[in-house]
């Protein structure tokens, strides 16, 4: 089916998500939706799903016009959508997650369960997906909730299926096995748009490339563009990928955790976890969101309980003490989660500057705040740290994300600092925002603090990292020395078998056997031999 | 067919890595201790009355199965009471070494033993309580006066979950109970017609579900104040009519009007059960009914499967085309409407007329044994029970004269709840979404 989006326009209030977007979907084509975080991609999808009216613009299938007031009526027309958060019921089965909307059913309404779950295997088996339709949605795999959601969509004939940022979530292993579904999928003449930010893969996979910033379409690509082309027509300017910095000068002091385990309930998840960073260095911990990453930066803050083992910081125990103690004593904490745990939105930029800090003698003098100084403390912070803003005292709620990090960086970094721990410093920040995050980093580090980076994107692990350590199943399964990997630096494809729980070696030598999809594009592109 | 995309993960799996001991974590207890203090309780309660005048040594303890006209009856018979408490005492001390044994090694307890214990208690509870009386325990009114005490319980649960499971939290349970209550007394008494009663109550309650429903989903308002609001409102609506147009006009307004007495040929002849459940009204039947259809519907139904949806993750529910509102506005009437007709429990199935506060507390006592059944019908179902059987225990150790005071005695069903909500249920998990409005 062919589809065509002609001049959608949606405004939220003042700020213009979508405008004026043309987009034309050829039958059978893979169309990469290219743009940043935020530059409307997903805005555009939830128009043509029927989850938001346009303000303007119009949606064509086949060339005759269509509406959709609402979801049901855009299934109904052959459109599918897997949602970048996956729209499952955790306590529901496969086969009812992918009936519910459609459920065949006999009298009074009673479910015709069998009937779904033949549906589900008999997608299931044509496209190779291996999905027990019985099995619990809350106990799969993300890779495999992710198929789920296909076969939802497939149930229902879709014959133009969107993917929203459908990597996000995967191991580098399961974003191959996405990739060579979406290729069945193409050959069975379905019609796909791949929304995404991540270069590599719309190279790897798409027919054409549509570019998005700020809401409108500022140009089409094709597959044979490299990244830096890529990247300057998504930011609007040249960008440079890479992160600059020299050698790590270790120093002897850091961080050591040991036979460190939390439990949730009876079961473990950090499991035993020992390793050790060195003053001047950045340890990155890889892997797939919910492995045990938070938790594990979650108790070495002290939010979190640690079941055995132990935390310590140039040979002071951590655990058993407070959290304020801990970052009193040179501890800073970026937080995964900005917008619930790093800021408190309804305070002001200048509030959330000294939310771990306001007690010291330096903002408050018995009961009461010194308002001067906190006020000084927001103009120098924001300065140094090029936080764009109209006043200090507006609620950080304003600001974009990107500055919302930098707040929160500033607060972190702004005091002497003996260990850093970052969640996702980066998620969902513009280029411009990432590289200055990376370069304080890096920056931290080179003033001998030792620096702890937990990071799902494997791109920033890479840039950024001294040693990676991979985290599965609240295991550490290995840590890799960016310094021994020596000059092609780490293999990209043994971190990402270690993040699906192959132990170190055997992934070192998997990789060196092996290439994936996204490798041999790379290699392609750079015309080199494939074998 | 095409050949199944298998992932590149030959190798070692990550479970076998050389690694030291599993970390396990803490075994729970929790039942083999409410196992042995049951058991503790009987032998403390026997020791204590042992040696006086009253206790006891050489009584014998009398139990009577007759109840109505029976086609045939067990006589009453009577156990030695020293023995028999002993007996049950160390059947609940060997299930608790049973439970702990089960327990360290990481098993479950089963259900059954649950069972067998809790039947041990109550019937050493009731040996000790009807040791040496001239009056007898009469076995079968006494799980009568229960089930008369669960019935507008049982619907209010009912209620509850039909609207919890949508999303819809619903505190207004007891103002829906009073104004079903309200509305079944004032209708059959001026239709001089009980049935009629049936009709009106759940469409008053039904009326309650509607404006918490009108709140909560059109204007966003906080679900647990909008349902203190409208019990306060009907409370107060119900007492003035009470104290006016009722008082002023007894005869017309507020005669009492009984609903008829339905025996179920056979199944009422079963001894002790029997007439427990099969000499009802037909709104305990209804309430049978109720629960058997709730509890099919609720898991094996489009509208049980879209309900949970709802109440568990709206979003993934609109994007498949349903109405989240729309189907929350609904169950909330029909939640409305179950409690609406326990409500007439209260007077025209109790043969009263209506009473100012007649509901006096069920609904949140409801409420409560939703969550005990985890918000399921049948779970909730056996927590009413619960819950009315400790309540009519108390009533009728009362008129036996038991060497227990009153006040304890008053004291009974609350404590069995709180003991049975912290001890047996421990953690639950509610509906994902309740009480969360739905916007797009």
């Amino acid at each position: 089916m062919k589809l065509e989006l002609r001049g959608i326009t949606k405004v939220f209030g003042s700020l213009v998500a979508n405008d004026h977007i043309d987009l034309i979907v050829e039958p059978g084509e893979i169309h990469a939706l290219l743009g940043e975080n935020g530059a409307g991609k997903s805005t555009l999808m939830n128009v043509l799903y029927g989850l938001y009216d346009p303000d303007d613009g119009q949606i064509l299938l086949d060339d005759e016009p269509v509406t959709f007031p609402g979801p049901g009526d855009a299934v109904r027309a052959g459109i599918g959508m897997v949602h970048q958060h996956f729209m499952l019921v955790p306590v529901f089965t496969v086969a009812e997650s992918v009936a519910l909307g459609y459920e065949p059913a006999g009298p009074a309404g009673i479910l015709d369960l069998a009937s779904a779950r033949r549906k589900v295997q008999e997608i299931s088996e044509r496209f190779g997906f291996d999905v027990d339709p019985d099995a619990l949605i809350e106990d799969l795999p993300v890779g495999v909730q992710q198929r789920v959601e296909i076969i939802k969509a497939l149930s229902r004939d879709a014959q133009i299926l969107i993917l929203d940022e459908p990597t996000a979530v995967l191991t580098p292993q399961e974003t191959d096995e996405l990739i060579k579904i979406m290729g069945e999928l193409k050959a069975a003449g379905t019609s796909i748009v791949f929304i995404t930010h991540k270069l590599r893969e719309v190279r790897a996979v798409a027919d054409r490339i549509t570019v998005i910033r700020r809401g409108k379409v500022v140009g089409e690509a094709s597959p044979e563009s490299t990244e830096t082309e890529l990247a300057s027509l998504m930011v609007g300017r040249s960008v440079n990928l890479s992160v600059e910095k020299s050698p790590a000068e270790v120093r002897d002091h850091g961080l050591v955790v040991s036979d460190l385990t939390v439990l949730n309930g009876s079961t473990p998840v950090v499991d035993r976890v020992t390793f050790e960073v060195n003053g001047g260095e950045i340890l990155a911990i890889a892997g797939v969101q919910g492995n045990g990453q938070t938790e594990l930066a979650e108790v070495i803050l002290g939010i979190e309980e640690a079941a055995a083992g132990s935390v310590s910081l140039d040979g002071e125990e951590l655990l058993g003490r407070t959290v304020r103690q801990r970052l009193r004593s040179g501890l800073g904490f970026v937080p995964e989660d900005r917008s619930t745990d790093g800021v408190v939105a309804s305070f002001s930029i200048a509030e959330n500057l000294v939310l771990d800090l306001y007690s010291t003698d330096e903002f408050s003098r018995g009961v009461s705040l010194n308002l001067d100084r906190i006020a000084q403390n927001a103009e120098a912070r924001t300065k140094e740290f090029d936080v764009r803003l109209t006043h200090i005292d507006d609620p950080i709620s304003t600001l974009s994300g990107g500055n919302a990090q930098k707040v929160v960086l500033a607060r972190e970094m702004s005091r002497p600092l003996r260990l850093l721990v970052a969640s996702q410093p980066t998620r969902g920040l513009d280029v411009g925002s990432i590289e200055f995050v990376h370069k304080r980093i890096v920056a931290e580090r080179d003033q001998g603090t030792p620096v702890i980076i937990v990071s799902t994107e494997l791109d920033e692990v890479l840039a950024l990292a001294d040693r990676v350590a991979v985290m599965y199943r609240g295991r550490i399964v290995g840590i890799i020395d960016a310094a021994e990997a020596g000059a092609d630096g780490i293999n990209r494809d043994a971190l990402g078998l270690m993040m699906a729980g192959v132990p170190l070696e055997d992934a070192v030598q998997q990789a060196a056997g092996h290439r994936s999809v996204l490798a041999s594009a790379d290699a392609a592109a750079e015309g080199k031999d494939l074998t | 067919m095409t050949t199944p995309v298998v992932p590149v993960t030959a190798g070692t799996p990550v479970d076998d890595l050389p690694t030291g001991g599993p970390v396990l974590g803490r075994i729970s207890y929790r039942i083999p201790v409410i196992y042995a203090v049951l058991a503790a309780v009987s032998l403390l309660g026997l020791a204590g009355t042992l040696f006086r005048r009253d206790g006891v040594w050489g009584q014998s303890t009398e139990f009577q199965s007759r109840y109505g006209d029976q086609w045939f009856t067990i006589p009453n018979f009577s156990v030695p009471s020293l023995l028999s408490i002993i007996v049950l005492t160390v059947l609940m001390a060997g299930a608790a070494v049973y439970a702990y044994v089960l327990t360290a090694a990481r098993r479950t307890v089963p259900v059954w033993l649950h069972i067998v214990v809790g039947l041990s208690f109550v019937v050493a509870f009731l040996t000790w309580a009807g040791a040496g009386k001239t009056s007898v325990i009469p076995v079968t009114s006494l799980l009568a006066g229960a089930l008369a005490l669960s019935v507008p319980l049982i619907f209010g649960a009912m209620s509850g979950v039909v609207c919890e499971r949508s999303g819809i939290i619903n505190i207004a349970i007891e103002g829906q109970l009073l104004f079903g209550a309200f509305a079944a007394a004032v209708v059959a008494s001026l239709a001089t017609q009980p049935y009629l009663g049936l009709v009106a109550a759940p469409i008053a309650g039904a009326l309650v579900g509607a404006l918490l429903a009108w709140f909560a989903v059109r204007y966003h308002v906080n679900q647990i104040i909008i349902g203190v609001v409208l019990n306060t409102l009907v409370l107060g609506l119900t007492s003035f009519f009470f104290s006016t147009l009722l008082a002023d006009n007894r005869e017309t307004w507020n005669a009492r009007q009984p609903l008829g007495i339905i025996e179920i040929p056979l199944l009422s002849q079963i001894p002790i059960v029997g007439p427990v459940l099969f000499r009802q009204t037909i709104l305990v039947y209804l309430m049978y009914a109720t629960v058997i259809i709730l509890q099919v519907m609720l898991f094996r139904s489009r509208w049980g499967l879209r309900t949970r949806a709802v109440g568990e993750h709206p979003k993934a529910a609109d994007t498949v085309g349903i109405h989240v509102n729309k189907r929350r506005v609904w169950n909330s009437i029909l939640g409305g409407a179950i409690a609406g007709l326990g409500g007439a429990f209260f007077t025209i199935g109790s043969g009263l007329a209506f009473g100012r506060e007649m509901s006096a507390g069920n609904g949140f006592i409801a409420l409560a044994a939703m969550i005990l059944g985890r918000w399921n019908p049948t779970g909730a179902l056996v927590a009413a029970l619960l819950f009315g059987f400790s309540k009519n225990l108390g009533n009728v150790l009362g008129t036996i004269g038991s060497p227990m005071p009153s006040q304890i005695l008053a004291m009974l069903p609350y404590v069995i709840t709180i003991f049975a909500v912290a001890g047996l249920v421990g953690r639950v998990r509610a509906p994902a979404a309740e009480g969360v409005p739905y916007t797009k």
